[in-house]
């Protein structure tokens, strides 16, 4: 592990680093060719929607002698219609109809209760009808709208609006993503699904955040140096922030494994695992967007500036000049090079404690 | 949640970290004490993962009465439903409203579940209709035990004779064949030129659209007649067919229950009263007669209304002085007029308290003008709740056991640190939740669980913040007191940002879904509260106090924090020694 804070001291020192904002058009490639995978599997395939959403009944047996397809044909002659039936791991069977309504249900319980020679009052049931899913829908729809709003009318006000842009870009990128793996994998889609959804939302700003703060601290009193140009300083509070923003997606990223393991593992499926999953494949698209999409996005968005275009021609300027004198300059990652620079900065970030 | 306020102050500032310590621990121990004080030791568990039935109900208005899906009928819609499911002998189900339209009925396991989904889910359409006709509940051809009906029934009544061949069949043996004959067709045609009026003049077309509808009332009465003849009403699937779709202007056949399994069946005019006339009703004991009644009092509009119907049935002869409560198709009650009644009136008959207070529900429930759709219902056994439950338990055990193993393995002996926060912050959610069990009705289900064990993540995210700026300041070359000072202003204030759009999330979820989406959203809204809390009253306060202990301090190899592991350059003493060197070329951070 101390590997690892090894690496920290040398990221935090500018030794090593990567180029984020230089490579950024592979990774705006690579981005784009995921969500158009996304877009198309989602148009192609479409979402395998759950029974919350189709209207229908999820009935959980407890252990019993009967095979899964038994169980399949007991349940489609109760009640006439398909029947999904998962043997989850502790033995018991999830048997879901869809098509169901209030009165059917109770009768196909109660058959299934007899066929599986078990007690009726042992048997759960979750019954939906058809526009319960749809109001949850839409009230998912109108939270993800609210929510996309104030955020961008906060991040606005404490940042600046480009950043609100680009987190909002990293976002819908993390959505899409998600939704795009569970139309491509054929997931089932549930309530649990749309908390999972719903909880990136946050999460996948929130690690963008934080690497936004550290850019606007670093990049604060930019117009008062020549050194460094708006894309380098980005790159540099990337790479400052490498170490943390590993740690966070760990650390985020192991109780949502071990409720993965467990919904999986143990349940077999149900809420735990719904949520757990689209939780997984959200937090780390969104640990990889607030990296290679938001912060360069910004970056490629501030230099279209005037100040920090005047300030990039100064730059380059400067360098040329500084190279024409024979000072060899490999770059803006390679500051061992001994430049010595004024101290603007510094100066201007000193008291430090102005919060 | 404020957002981030410049140049705010935390409680525990850099030199008393002693007084945000004291802070946070009474805190702890009022909330704790609270707790075994209520007795509430445990958070409540939600039907999920305690076992029982969950419904969730959607108000629908009728159509040009949107507005009455508002606040005050949804809350004496809950008051009912509860009044009424707890009416079962269950006296811990519960029903809430949830956001502008929904209600939630939770009946705990061990509840006659579908008896209780029953009591909810016959809800809304009453009307009053009088009674044309009524027998025995079996078809007309195939006479069921108990009948009272005439051999002289007819399975093909011609139209002219309908009237008394239905007549006959009454089960009231008072009545004449003549009398009945004459008001059933009376009845029936009397109303009929509203609607058929209507119909003939505006829509005729429209009306051979429908096969059902004939222009001619003796065709509609002979249909209707044929509907009722055939009508058997101990077939479960026929009475409820009976009751659907039948527009209440027009006349109607239902079923009714007079004692279990026994049902009489009845052919009924056009609703004369609808159940949003009924101002209220109960079902109470008559103190002086010594027997259970059910009261009703009518709107000003339903009073005449009610006035009309009464006038006309007391001077008819039973079965056609009596009107019917027709609550969803079926018939609940058809009590005898005997005069003309207006704002209130009285129901006697044989009935206990039970089945008083039952009718007067169903009486004013049926007085609010909001039917009510089932959405989904959910049935969780003792087992699978449990199963979850635990399931949620280990997950989150592992959970923090995996985040507590990472912690101690990068940062060795800051992570107790980390790993003290946590364990007030797992402490004040737990029994937060537990109290607010009983102060407002919150109930842990698994999304809640699940974003508890979400949250895990949020909390250590704000040490590593922490840590990782304390760590920078000491790669400058800082020593750890300064150090946990620099880094906390900054610290400080990624926290409260990232924290504040968590917690916007949280609650933009929590105020715009519905369900479990809720549970979940609350968890996460009340663990990111917790985590400023604890970050600014516990974490800081902490590190300060460590920072000026010798294995901290010195930057043992064990302490997480020496310098030499982090690749400091050279342990300066002063800051000001340190700003020196910083300058130097190798300063990195700073441009």
């Amino acid at each position: 592990m101390s590997k690892l804070g090894d690496l920290g001291a040398r990221l935090h020192r500018g030794e090593v680093g990567y180029d984020f904002i230089g490579n950024r058009k592979i990774w705006y490639g690579l981005s784009i060719l995921i969500t158009i995978t996304a877009i198309v599997a989602l148009a192609v395939r479409g979402l395998n929607m759950g029974i919350e959403f189709q209207g229908g009944a999820v009935f959980t047996t407890p252990k019993s002698e009967v095979s899964v397809s038994q169980a399949q044909e007991y349940a489609e002659e109760a009640s006439g219609h398909d029947a999904i039936v998962q043997q989850l791991g502790n033995g018991s069977l999830r048997i879901q109809v869809g098509g169901l309504d209030t009165a059917q249900s109770d009768k196909v319980r109660t058959e299934l209760a007899k066929d599986l020679n078990v007690a009726e009052d042992k048997i759960a049931a979750e019954l939906v009808g058809p526009s319960w899913g749809e109001q949850i829908a839409t009230k998912a729809w109108t939270g993800l709208g609210v929510f996309m709003i104030l955020v961008v009318i906060y991040l606005a006000i404490a940042f600046e609006w480009r950043m609100a842009v680009a987190a909002l870009i990293a976002l819908i990128h993390d959505l899409t993503i998600t939704v795009g793996i569970y139309s491509l994998v054929g997931f089932e889609v549930t309530v649990g699904t749309v908390i999972g959804l719903l909880t990136i939302l946050g999460y996948s700003l929130y690690d963008t955040v934080v690497v936004f703060d550290s850019l606007k601290e670093q990049t604060k009193d930019i117009t008062k140096q020549t050194r460094f140009t708006y894309s380098e300083l980005a790159n540099r509070s990337i790479n400052g922030t490498l170490v943390r923003s590993i740690n966070t997606t760990v650390v985020a990223l192991l109780p949502v494994a071990g409720l993965l393991f467990i919904g999986g593992g143990v349940l077999g499926a149900g809420m735990l695992n719904d949520i757990s999953l689209s939780l997984f494949v959200g937090l780390a698209a969104g640990a990889y967007s607030s990296i290679f999409i938001a912060t360069p996005l910004v970056a490629d968005l501030k230099e279209r500036e005037p100040a920090i275009r005047a300030l990039k021609k100064r730059i380059m300027a400067k360098r040329a000049g500084e190279a024409a004198k024979g000072e060899s300059f490999d770059g803006p990652d390679a500051p061992e090079t001994a430049v010595v620079g004024p101290r603007a900065s510094r100066r201007g970030r000193a008291p430090e404690h102005r919060g | 949640m404020a957002a981030p306020k410049k140049g705010r102050r935390p409680a525990g500032g850099q030199s008393r970290p002693g007084r945000a310590l004291a802070l946070i621990l009474i805190a702890m121990v009022a909330l704790t004490g609270g707790m075994f004080w209520s007795g509430h030791t445990t958070p409540r568990l939600g039907i999920d993962l305690a076992g029982g039935t969950s419904i969730t109900l959607k108000a629908k208005a009728e159509p040009g009465q949107e507005s009455a899906v508002n606040e005050t009928n949804m809350n004496t819609a809950v008051g009912i439903i509860e009044r009424r499911v707890n009416g079962l002998g269950v006296s811990e189900a519960e029903v809430q409203t949830q956001g502008k339209e929904n209600i939630i009925v939770n009946i705990p396991r061990g509840t006659n579940e579908k008896q209780a989904r029953e009591q909810v889910g016959t809800t809304a359409q009453l009307y009053f209709r009088p009674v044309l006709a009524v027998t025995n509940g079996g078809p007309a051809v195939a006479p069921s035990a108990g009948s009272s009906g005439s051999p002289s029934a007819t399975p093909k009544p011609s139209s002219s004779a309908s009237g008394s061949t239905v007549g006959e069949k009454s089960a009231t043996p008072t009545a004449t064949g003549s009398a009945q004959g004459r008001a059933l067709t009376e009845a029936l045609k009397a109303p009929s030129p509203t609607p058929t009026g209507k119909a003939s003049s505006t829509a005729t077309p429209k009306a051979t659209g429908t096969p059902t509808a004939t222009p001619t009332p003796d065709a509609a009465t002979a249909a209707l007649e044929k509907k009722y003849t055939s009508l058997n009403c101990l077939d479960p699937k026929q009475r409820s067919a009976a009751g659907q779709g039948v527009k209440p202007s027009e006349p109607a056949v239902a079923c009714g229950e007079d004692a279990p399994g026994v049902w009489s069946k009845y052919l009924l005019g056009p609703a004369e009263v609808e159940g949003r006339d009924v101002d209220d009703a109960k079902g109470q004991l008559d103190q002086q007669r010594g027997m259970w009644i059910v009261t009703m009092d009518f709107t000003d509009a339903g009073s005449k209304k009610f006035q009309a119907i009464t006038g006309k049935l007391s001077s008819q002869a039973d079965p056609q002085n009596r009107f019917a409560i027709v609550l969803d198709g079926e018939v609940v009650s058809a009590p005898s007029v005997r005069q003309t009644l207006s704002a209130s009136a009285e129901i006697s008959g044989n009935f206990n308290q039970q089945s008083a207070q039952d009718l007067g529900n169903i009486l004013s429930y049926g007085a609010l003008p909001l039917t009510f759709e089932t959405q989904s219902v959910d049935t969780v056994t003792a087992a699978l709740g449990g199963d979850q439950l635990e399931a949620g338990l280990i997950a989150g055990a592992i959970g923090l056991g995996l985040v507590i193993i990472y912690l101690v393995a990068y940062y060795r002996g800051l992570s107790l640190i980390a790993i003290l926060s946590l364990g007030v912050s797992a402490l004040l959610t737990y029994v937060i939740m537990a109290l607010l069990g009983p102060a407002i009705g919150f109930a842990l289900n698994l999304p809640a669980v699940c974003g508890a064990i979400v949250a895990i993540g949020i909390t250590a995210d704000s040490f590593i913040v922490y840590f990782e700026r304390i760590r920078d300041e000491l790669r400058e070359g800082r020593t750890l007191r300064p150090a946990v000072e620099r880094a906390w202003p900054r610290a400080r204030r990624t926290i409260l940002v990232s924290d504040f759009v968590s917690f916007l999330a949280a609650a933009v979820l929590f105020i715009v879904t519905v369900g479990k989406v809720q549970g979940f959203a609350f968890t996460l809204g009340l663990t990111t509260l917790l985590d400023v809390v604890v970050v600014f009253l516990f974490t800081k306060p902490v590190m300060t106090l460590l920072a000026r202990t010798k294995f901290f301090g010195e930057g043992h190899a064990w302490s997480g924090l020496d310098p030499k592991r982090l690749g400091a350059k050279p342990p300066l003493r002063s800051s000001r020694r340190a700003h020196a060197s910083a300058a130097g070329p190798v300063d990195p951070k700073e441009a």
